[in-house]
C-alpha cells in the first residue's frame, strides 16, 4: 500500500477487540440505505465504489494483497491502488455476452448497511439504470468536473427521477484534475440547476470529490475549504430512506399469501407497502371492497402492536372475508383507485418491441393480469427529452401509452407509492419480462364502463341450437387452403344441422378490418379484433369457422385465452411454402417476390408454426375433401357435437 | 418473547434497522416462491446460512411449519457434528428431511482423497440435479449471497436454469422493484436466493440477534487436526487416511465455513463464543471463501460450476 493513502476510518473501532458485546448492541440498530450510481466508466464510478468498500474496510487482507498486486500490474495508477480494480473484473463476462443488469455490493459504517447498484455498460444502460433505480433510496451522478455537464448526465438524470428516486447527490468528481476550484465546481452546478428544472427534479446535493484521492468522501477535505457541506458518506449516513417516508402514507398491503395451517387461523401474509397498522384497525379489501377489522398482527417473534411499511407480517381479521393473493388491504376511510384502464410510462426492455394490441401479463402488487398497450401515445428521447410519435417501443426505448387490464386492479399513482404503481410486463410465450411500467393515473372513463348482466345467457343460446359452440380455427401460410377447407368444412357442418358462420381473412379486411394493414402491430390487431367477433359468435351458440394466416403464436394463443375452455380448436393448414408458392392461387407470391407487396409472410415476414394445434392437415397428402372430412370428424368425436 | 428480536418495533418506531428489513425482504421471497411454486424445496447444508434460511422460514410462514421439505444433498463426508444438527433442526421446524446420495458415487466409493475435483462434481453438481429431478422440484431455495465473491455480485435472486438445470447467463431476467417474475417454461426450473443482499456480519448479527443454534464446529475447541497442503484438516473419523509422518494433533481450532471435512480448512482461534466469533470474523484478514478448497482451483471456478449446475 502506498504510503500517502489514508487510513480507513470506519469500522475499525477499537470497540471490536475492546467490548464485543457493546460493538454489537450498537450495531444492531444500524439502518440500511440502498443507492444507485450513475455515470459511465470514465467518471470514475468505479473508483468511487471501490473507495467507498476500501475506506469502510469491507476490503479483507487477501483481497488487498491481490489488489495491490493488480493494481501493479493491469492497474492504471501507477505504484497507487487502482480501486477500479475492485468492483470491475465484470468486463470479461460482458465480453462474453453475459447479461449483467446490476451488479450489487455491500459496505457498512457505524451508522448504517449501504447497498450500492452498480449498472454496468453502456448499450444496456436505460435497461440496467431503471431496474436498479427501483429498489434505490438515493442516487448518486457522477460528473466529470472536467467534461461538465454532458448528454448522459441528462440521461441519468432523468432516468433517476423516471423512477422517483427524491434524494439525489450531484457528486462532481476528480476535483483534483481541475486544481480544485470553486469556480468550475459551481459553474457546473449553476448548469445543472437549469437542467433539474426542466425535467421536473426538485432538489438535489451537489458535492465536489476526487474518488481517486478520497477528498470529500469520508471527510471533509482540507483541499477544498470553500466547500462548507457533507462528506459523501455523511450524507448518505444521514439521508432519509423511502420505506420510512412511506409510513406517513394511508395503510396498503398486497397480499402474497393465506395461511391456512388449521381451521381455526386464517392469516393474509404480505409486506407493508405504505402505512402503519394497528388491531382494531377500520380495513377494506380491493378489489371487492368488504370491509372488516384487523384482529391481530402475527409474527413469529410473537403479536405486535404495531407494524410499518416495509415490514413483512401476517394479519388476521375481525371477520371471515373473502380475501386471497393479490387482494390489496387497505385503510377503510382512504382506500386507494380501482380501475382497468392507466396512462403509464413503460421502459422496454426486450430485443422484441412492443406491439400494441398483444396481450401481455402485467404484474402488479401481488397479482397478475391480462394487459394490452391500446394505445401508445409518444416516445421519449432520453437525451433530449423530445417527445416523438411512436406506434411501437423496441429495447431501452421508453414511451407513454394507455394500458388496459382485462380486470380491474387496486392501484395508486407511481409518485405516491411504488409499491401499488410500479408494474412489469412477461410475454406469455417466453415468459421473459419486457417491460417495467409506472402508472400515472386511470382513464376516466374505465370507471364508468360496466359489464352488462344479460338473462338469456350463453348456455341458453347453445342448448337451443343443440350444440356445442365453438372456434375451429384455421392457420397456415398465404395459398395453404385455408379458406377452401373451411367452406367444405362449413358446408358438411351445415348440411348435419348444425349452426355455424365462416369469417374469412379477405372478407374481414373489406369491413370490419379496412383501417388495418400489414404491418406486425396491425396484423395483431387484426387478429385481436377477429377473436372479440367468434368470441361474441360463440356467446351466441354458433360453431365458427375462421380462415387468417394469423402468423404469430401469441395471438393465436390470445384468441384461445378468450375463448371458454376446450372451445378454442386449432387447425394447422400444413402447406410448404415451396408449394404455397407454386399454387400462388391469388398471384401475391409472384408481387411479393417482386418487390410490390411488403410484410408478405412467408416472404419477408415470420410464420410461426402452431407447437400444439388440435389438428394438422397437409395439403400435400390430402386432397382439400380429405381434409375437410377430417377437420369434421374431429369436431365431431371432440366436442360432442 | 425476547425484546431482542428482529421484528420488535420497539428497538425502532420510525425506522427499520437493516437486520429488520434484510429479514422483512428474505421473508418476502420465499412467499412468492410459496405462491406461485408447484413443488418447492430448500436446499439445507446445515452451514450458518442456511440455519440463517431455515429460520426466516420459519418467520415467514409462522404460525404454519414452512410449506416445503429440506432437502440435504449429502456426500458422506460432511463432519458428525453437521449430520446430528442436521436431523434435529428439521425435526424442530416441523419439516421433511429429503437426504440425498448420488447412487454412482456411492457405488464407486467417490471420495475427496482419490478423486479430486470428481468428488464434488458426483456428490454435489450432479447429486443435486439428480435429486432435483427425482423429486420433480420446480423451485430451490439456496443460501448464497452476493458478497461471497465478486462475480456473484450480479447474480439474480430468481435465477433460472433449464430443464437440464444449466445456468444460462444470458438468459436472465431483470428485477425490479419487489417484482419477481415466477413464471417459468415448461421444464425450467428456479433457483431462489433469499439471502441474496446479507453480508457475512448480517448473517452473524442475525444468528446473535435471533439466538440461532449452528454447528458447534464454528467454535473453538481442541480438535484433531493435521496440516496437509497449507491446510489445516481436521481427522473427523477413520476414514481419514494419514500420509507418512502424519499424525493428528490437537489445537484450538474452529472453522468458518463448512463443507465436507476433508476439504474444509481449519483456523486456529480461541473464539469459543458467537461475540468472540464475530470479533475474530472483523478483525480478520482473509476472506470467507479461502478455507474452501474448492475455490482454490481456477478463478473462475465458480462461475464455471454455476454453469453446469452446481448451485
Amino acid at each position: 500500500m502506498s504510503k500517502d493513502m489514508k487510513d480507513p476510518v470506519y469500522v475499525t473501532d477499537q470497540l471490536i477487540a475492546d467490548d464485543i458485546d457493546a460493538y454489537l448492541l450498537k450495531h444492531q440498530h444500524k439502518t440500511m440505505l440502498r443507492f444507485i450510481t450513475c455515470g459511465s466508466v470514465d467518471d470514475g464510478k468505479s473508483t468511487l465504489i471501490g473507495r467507498l468498500l476500501y475506506d469502510s474496510k469491507m476490503i479483507f487482507e487477501d483481497q488487498l494483497a491481490s489488489l495491490e498486486n493488480d493494481s501493479k500490474n493491469v492497474g492504471t495508477q501507477g505504484q497507487d491502488i487502482d480501486f477500479a480494480l475492485l468492483v470491475d473484473g465484470l468486463a470479461a463476462e460482458r465480453e462474453q455476452g453475459i447479461t449483467i443488469d446490476v451488479a450489487y455490493r455491500f459496505f457498512a459504517t457505524d451508522k448504517r448497511k449501504f447497498i450500492v447498484a452498480d449498472t454496468p455498460g453502456h448499450e444496456q444502460y436505460t435497461r440496467n439504470m431503471v431496474t436498479g433505480a427501483s429498489t434505490a433510496d438515493l442516487a448518486v451522478i457522477l460528473i466529470d468536473a472536467r467534461q461538465g455537464v454532458l448528454t448522459q448526465t441528462r440521461r441519468h438524470s432523468y432516468l433517476v427521477n423516471l423512477l422517483g428516486i427524491k434524494n439525489v447527490v450531484l457528486a462532481v468528481n476528480k476535483m483534483d484534475l481541475v486544481d480544485y476550484s470553486a469556480e468550475r465546481f459551481y459553474e457546473i452546478v449553476s448548469d445543472y440547476s437549469h437542467f433539474a428544472k426542466q425535467i421536473g427534479m426538485d432538489s438535489f446535493l451537489p458535492i465536489p470529490i476526487s474518488g481517486l484521492k478520497g477528498d470529500n468522501i469520508v471527510s471533509h477535505s482540507e483541499n477544498m475549504p470553500w466547500y462548507q457541506g457533507p462528506s459523501l458518506l455523511a450524507h448518505l449516513e444521514e439521508a432519509p430512506i423511502s420505506d420510512t417516508a412511506m409510513q406517513d402514507h394511508p395503510f396498503r398491503m398486497a397480499v402474497q399469501w393465506v395461511n391456512r395451517p388449521n381451521l381455526d387461523f386464517r392469516g393474509f401474509a404480505g409486506q407493508i407497502g405504505a402505512g402503519t397498522v394497528r388491531p382494531g384497525d377500520a380495513i377494506r379489501v380491493l378489489p371487492s371492497g368488504k370491509t372488516t377489522r384487523v384482529k391481530s398482527i402475527v409474527t413469529f417473534d410473537g403479536n405486535l402492536d404495531q407494524a410499518v411499511a416495509g415490514q413483512s407480517i401476517t394479519l388476521t381479521f375481525e371477520d371471515e372475508i373473502d380475501c386471497s393473493r393479490g387482494d390489496v388491504i387497505v385503510q377503510s376511510d382512504q382506500p386507494c383507485e380501482v380501475a382497468d384502464q392507466f396512462e403509464s410510462t413503460l421502459v422496454w426492455m426486450a430485443e422484441e418491441a412492443m406491439l400494441p394490441g398483444r396481450p401481455y401479463i402485467l404484474k402488479i402488487g401481488t397479482q397478475s393480469v391480462t394487459a394490452t398497450v391500446t394505445e401508445p401515445k409518444y416516445e421519449v428521447n432520453v437525451n433530449t427529452m423530445e417527445h416523438m410519435a411512436s406506434k411501437t417501443l423496441g429495447l431501452n426505448a421508453i414511451g407513454v401509452v394507455n394500458i388496459s387490464t382485462d380486470r380491474a386492479i387496486p392501484f395508486e399513482a407511481y409518485a405516491e407509492n411504488s409499491d401499488l404503481g410500479g408494474f412489469i410486463l412477461i410475454d406469455r410465450m417466453t415468459n421473459a419480462t419486457v417491460a417495467a411500467g409506472m402508472i400515472h393515473f386511470a382513464l376516466r372513463r374505465s370507471q364508468n364502463i360496466h359489464w352488462q348482466a344479460v338473462d338469456v345467457d350463453r348456455d341458453a343460446h347453445a342448448s337451443l341450437k343443440n350444440q356445442k359452440p365453438a372456434v375451429v380455427w384455421f392457420t397456415g401460410l398465404s395459398g395453404s387452403g385455408k379458406s377452401t377447407i373451411a367452406n367444405i368444412v362449413e358446408k358438411k357442418l351445415h348440411a348435419l344441422g348444425k349452426h355455424t358462420f365462416l369469417l374469412d381473412g379477405d372478407n374481414v379486411r373489406h369491413g370490419l378490418n379496412r383501417d388495418l394493414g400489414f404491418t406486425d402491430a396491425d396484423r395483431v390487431e387484426n387478429i385481436r379484433r377477429v377473436g372479440e367477433v367468434a368470441r361474441l359468435m360463440t356467446d351466441a351458440g354458433l360453431i365458427v369457422l375462421t380462415a387468417f394466416i394469423s402468423p404469430f403464436r401469441s395471438e393465436r394463443r390470445m384468441v384461445r385465452d378468450l375463448m371458454a375452455e376446450g372451445e378454442f380448436i386449432e387447425i394447422y393448414v400444413d402447406t410448404p411454402l415451396e408449394v404455397a408458392e407454386q399454387r400462388d392461387v391469388k398471384g401475391l407470391y409472384k408481387k411479393a417476390r417482386s418487390g410490390q407487396l411488403k410484410n408478405f409472410t412467408g416472404i419477408d415476414s415470420p410464420y410461426e408454426a402452431p407447437e400444439t394445434a388440435e389438428l394438422i392437415v397437409n395439403t400435400v397428402e390430402l386432397s382439400a375433401e380429405d381434409a375437410a372430412e377430417k377437420v369434421v370428424q374431429y369436431l365431431l368425436n371432440s366436442s360432442r357435437n | 418473547m425476547s425484546s431482542q428480536t428482529a421484528t420488535d418495533p420497539s428497538i425502532s418506531q420510525e425506522t427499520l434497522t437493516h437486520l429488520q428489513r434484510l429479514e422483512a425482504e428474505s421473508i418476502h421471497i420465499m412467499r412468492e416462491v410459496v405462491a406461485n411454486a408447484d413443488n418447492p424445496v430448500m436446499l439445507y447444508s446445515v452451514g450458518k446460512d442456511s440455519a440463517c434460511m431455515l429460520h426466516l422460514a420459519k418467520k415467514a410462514f409462522y404460525p404454519a411449519p414452512p410449506p416445503f421439505p429440506l432437502l440435504h444433498v449429502d456426500t458422506t463426508w460432511k463432519f458428525q457434528a453437521m449430520y446430528e444438527l442436521r436431523d434435529r433442526a428439521a425435526e424442530e421446524a416441523g419439516m421433511k428431511l429429503l437426504v440425498h446420495h448420488n447412487p454412482e458415487a456411492m457405488e464407486k466409493g467417490i471420495n475427496p482423497f482419490d478423486h479430486g475435483s470428481l468428488h464434488t462434481d458426483m456428490w454435489k453438481t450432479d447429486g443435486l440435479k439428480q435429486a432435483l429431478t427425482k423429486y420433480n422440484f420446480d423451485v430451490a431455495f439456496g443460501g448464497a449471497r452476493r458478497d461471497e465473491e465478486k462475480s456473484r455480485a450480479k447474480e439474480r435472486i430468481f435465477s433460472f436454469r433449464s430443464a437440464n438445470h444449466r445456468w444460462d447467463p444470458k438468459n436472465q431476467r431483470p428485477e425490479l422493484w419487489r417484482q419477481y417474475n415466477t413464471r417459468k417454461s415448461k421444464g425450467e426450473s428456479i433457483r431462489v436466493f433469499p439471502l441474496s443482499n446479507w453480508t457475512e456480519l448480517d448473517i452473524w448479527q442475525y444468528i446473535h440477534l435471533e439466538g440461532i443454534e449452528i454447528v458447534p464446529l464454528y467454535f473453538s475447541q481442541p480438535r484433531p487436526v493435521v496440516e496437509r497442503d497449507g491446510l489445516l484438516i481436521m481427522v473427523d473419523d477413520d476414514r481419514f487416511p494419514l500420509r507418512e509422518g502424519e499424525t493428528p494433533e490437537m489445537r484450538s481450532v474452529r472453522f468458518r465455513t463448512l463443507g465436507c471435512y476433508p476439504l474444509t480448512g481449519a483456523v486456529e482461534s480461541e473464539a469459543s463464543t458467537l461475540p468472540e466469533v464475530i470479533q475474530e470474523m472483523l478483525l480478520t484478514t482473509t476472506s470467507e471463501r479461502q478455507g474452501r478448497a474448492i475455490d482454490h482451483d481456477q478463478s473462475a471456478s465458480m462461475e464455471k460450476k454455476k454453469q453446469e449446475g452446481y448451485f
